[in-house]
């Protein structure tokens, strides 16, 4: 009988259908989303506003140029001045391009990188994991190292340097970069793997797995999110360094950041604004690059389905 | 197999860190091929101590020896134990045949014995269709039997559980429980098992070590912890429903009596514990299944008119509420039994099936 009942309720609703059923309607232009994209267009203009004048501006000639319309479209597409800025433009003595710094900087950045986060993450690694005695003292001094402001250690390293003989050579770079970004790298490294669970390292000594018998083949495979993170703040930031690259090298050492300043920056002759938008586009492609190819990776949690169900 | 021998021996073993004491003088020993249960509540140090018997935590006092050997100073690898964990543990990118081997391959062990012992392992824990997985791709029932084959391959004299079940849902756990069960009668290993699961610990224990503040109150078969509990403490941790307590005060004379409000128990036919009996505050606790209830409630030792105050319906039987000596008390009936809040009842019970407890120590009288 209550069944019964139960149909006829049913059938009584389905009969009287007319109010809402389904999913919700969605309006494309709702206010919210007319405020919503509004604002997203409005503020990727005003960024990518800069980079359409540099990208317009290397296309264009000189005479062009002159004309003062930077907003418009090149009449004339021209890569002239993309190939002296790479191959040609002059600083001080060297008259190859940015060539010369970008190779520079290749040299730099890829050994500092390597080497800074090969060391970070296993001192990230000991100092989560391995609670040796003064652990968190030696931590505390190296977050405190990340506040000091470089400039003050500067003239220091160089007299270093210069005593053990590295002073102006990309050896000594390598090392600077390296040192200078063990307090971020080992702060991020020690908080990762800190948020591992405990109890994955736990089975792991049980299983007999030594210091670097956990870190190669544990830890590690789990660890990819944040070596991308690393690598992309250390290609960035190390890439992008103008001073430690100024100071602590020679004119043909140069990087590529600094041999850019010296391009835009020489006070004689013509401005040539087409030449100095190329190098400076070719200059930042590398950490743009770095961006657009670990974005993914970024996200992705490979933790994932470790523990708990 | 010696049988009876002692496998795990822990000997005056204390733990602080900093100024915390966490384990106090603990002494354990465990016999071959037993399944002891350290059971308390959170911070009680159960984990603790095992992590200590597995060498995870360095111990501030004390030895551990396990199959007479002392171990105290060895690492968790050469001290011939296994252990599973509450959050499985399991190498999230190796399969469940690297998981299993992954300790077997750091101790250089050959090829075709890993394949042996694997094999053997997944065929006692039924994982067979799962080997080429990865733990992502396992449900929780089944992470936890990957865990206990990464225990089972080491081949080792002493399995740790630490809170093996505390992630599953509540069906599974009691299938993983009989499981467990079974694993241990047919492999006979010794087995130390953590939990806050009085059941768990109930079902599976040879003994079980209920743990309270870094001391063990109370170390024992199962049935004796339940109905001759040492303390206040043990007596109200074990049992659902739990026990009621009732204060008053304990008179001896002729015959010794429990005086609570107008209420008088006799207590002639318990059972006192040495030299106990001594007059004063005293809290008389009985568990509620001991309790009988209408007709039955008059052949009993001590019997009183109460009133019904709440009914709890379980499924399997039905717990009813009422008041004695003005304190909530508790009793169960059968399901079929039908009571109405307010409806006078009679309820009684046998005093030699009671416990006495002594109200400024809590200790057991």
């Amino acid at each position: 009988m209550s069944d019964h009942a139960l149909s006829a309720t049913s059938s009584n609703l389905r009969a009287g259908a007319s109010g809402p059923s389904g999913p919700k309607p969605r309006h494309m232009f709702s206010r919210r989303n007319i405020f919503l994209y509004g604002t997203l267009v409005v503020v990727a203009l005003y960024y990518l506003l800069p980079l359409y004048v540099m990208v317009v501006t290397s296309l264009k000639g000189m005479p062009e140029i002159r004309l003062g319309n930077i907003f418009s479209p090149p009449l004339e597409i021209t890569f002239e001045p993309w190939v002296k800025a790479w191959s040609q433009a002059c600083t001080g003595l060297n008259c190859d391009g940015l060539s010369r710094g970008f190779w520079n900087s290749v040299r730099i950045t890829v050994p500092s990188v390597i080497l800074s986060i090969a060391i970070a993450s296993v001192n990230g690694y000991a100092l989560a994991n391995w609670r040796f005695k003064g652990a968190d003292t030696f931590f505390i001094i190296l977050i405190v190292g990340a506040f000091i402001p470089y400039q003050v250690m500067i003239y220091p390293i160089v007299i270093i340097l210069r005593e053990i003989g590295l002073y102006g050579s990309l050896t000594g770079l390598v090392i600077v970069h390296s040192i200078f970004g063990m307090p971020i790298l080992t702060l991020l490294f020690r908080n990762y793997f800190t948020s591992m669970p405990e109890e994955l390292f736990r089975a792991a000594r049980v299983d007999g797995a030594g210091f670097w018998g956990i870190y190669l083949r544990i830890m590690l495979p789990m660890s990819l999110p944040i070596f991308v993170v690393a690598i992309i703040l250390q290609v960035t930031g190390i890439w992008n360094d103008f001073l430690f690259g100024v100071v602590y090298t020679r004119p043909d050492t140069y990087p590529m950041t600094v041999q850019l300043n010296n391009i835009v920056n020489s006070v004689q002759g013509v401005k040539e604004y087409n030449v100095n938008m190329a190098a400076t586009i070719l200059t930042g492609l590398v950490p743009l690059i770095v961006y657009f190819i670990s974005g993914k990776l970024f996200v992705r949690g490979i933790a994932a389905g470790a523990v708990k169900g | 197999m010696a049988a009876n021998g002692t496998s795990v021996s822990i000997q005056d073993l204390s733990l602080n860190f900093g100024a915390v004491s966490v384990l106090q003088t603990l002494n354990l020993d465990v016999a071959e091929g037993e399944f002891i249960v350290l059971l308390g509540p959170s911070g009680c140090g159960k984990s603790t101590l095992l992590n200590c018997i597995a060498g995870l935590l360095d111990i501030s006092e004390g030895r551990i020896f396990i199959k007479g050997k002392n171990v105290t100073w060895e690492e968790p690898k050469d001290r011939g134990i296994g252990m599973v964990f509450q959050s499985y543990a399991l190498y999230p990118q190796m399969t469940v045949e690297k998981n299993l081997s992954f300790g077997l391959r750091v101790a250089g062990i050959a090829k075709d014995e890993i394949a042996r012992r694997i094999a053997r392992a997944a065929e006692i824990l039924q994982i067979e269709p799962l080997l080429q997985r990865k733990p992502a791709a396992l449900s929780g029932g089944q992470r936890q039997r990957v865990a206990i084959g990464r225990a089972l391959v080491r081949d080792v004299d002493v399995f740790l559980f630490d809170e093996p079940l505390s992630n599953l849902d509540a069906k599974l756990r009691s299938e993983l429980r009989v499981e467990i069960k079974l694993l241990h009668r047919k492999l006979q290993n010794t087995m130390i098992y953590v939990t806050h699961d009085q059941i768990e610990a109930m079902t599976l224990a040879d003994r079980i070590a209920v743990m309270k503040g870094g001391v063990i109150q109370q170390l024992d078969a199962p049935q004796t912890i339940y109905n001759r509990p040492v303390n206040r403490f043990v007596a109200g941790f074990l049992g659902s429903p739990a026990m009621n307590f009732v204060e008053g005060q304990l008179e001896t004379g002729t015959t010794a009596t429990f005086k609570t409000g107008d209420l008088t128990i006799p207590l002639d036919r318990y059972g006192f514990d040495g030299a106990g009996n001594k007059s004063g505050p005293c809290v008389f606790g009985i568990r509620p299944e001991h309790v009988a209830f209408g007709e039955v409630a008059n052949s009993m030792p001590f019997a009183t008119d109460a009133a019904v105050e709440i009914v709890e319906p379980m499924g399997s039987d039905t717990l009813v509420w009422t008041k004695l000596g003005g304190r909530n008390f508790s009793f169960r009936v059968e399901a079929e039994k039908t009571l109405r809040n307010g409806d006078p009842i009679r309820i009684g019970f046998d005093p030699a099936r009671a416990s006495l407890f002594d109200t400024p120590s809590g200790n057991r009288m």
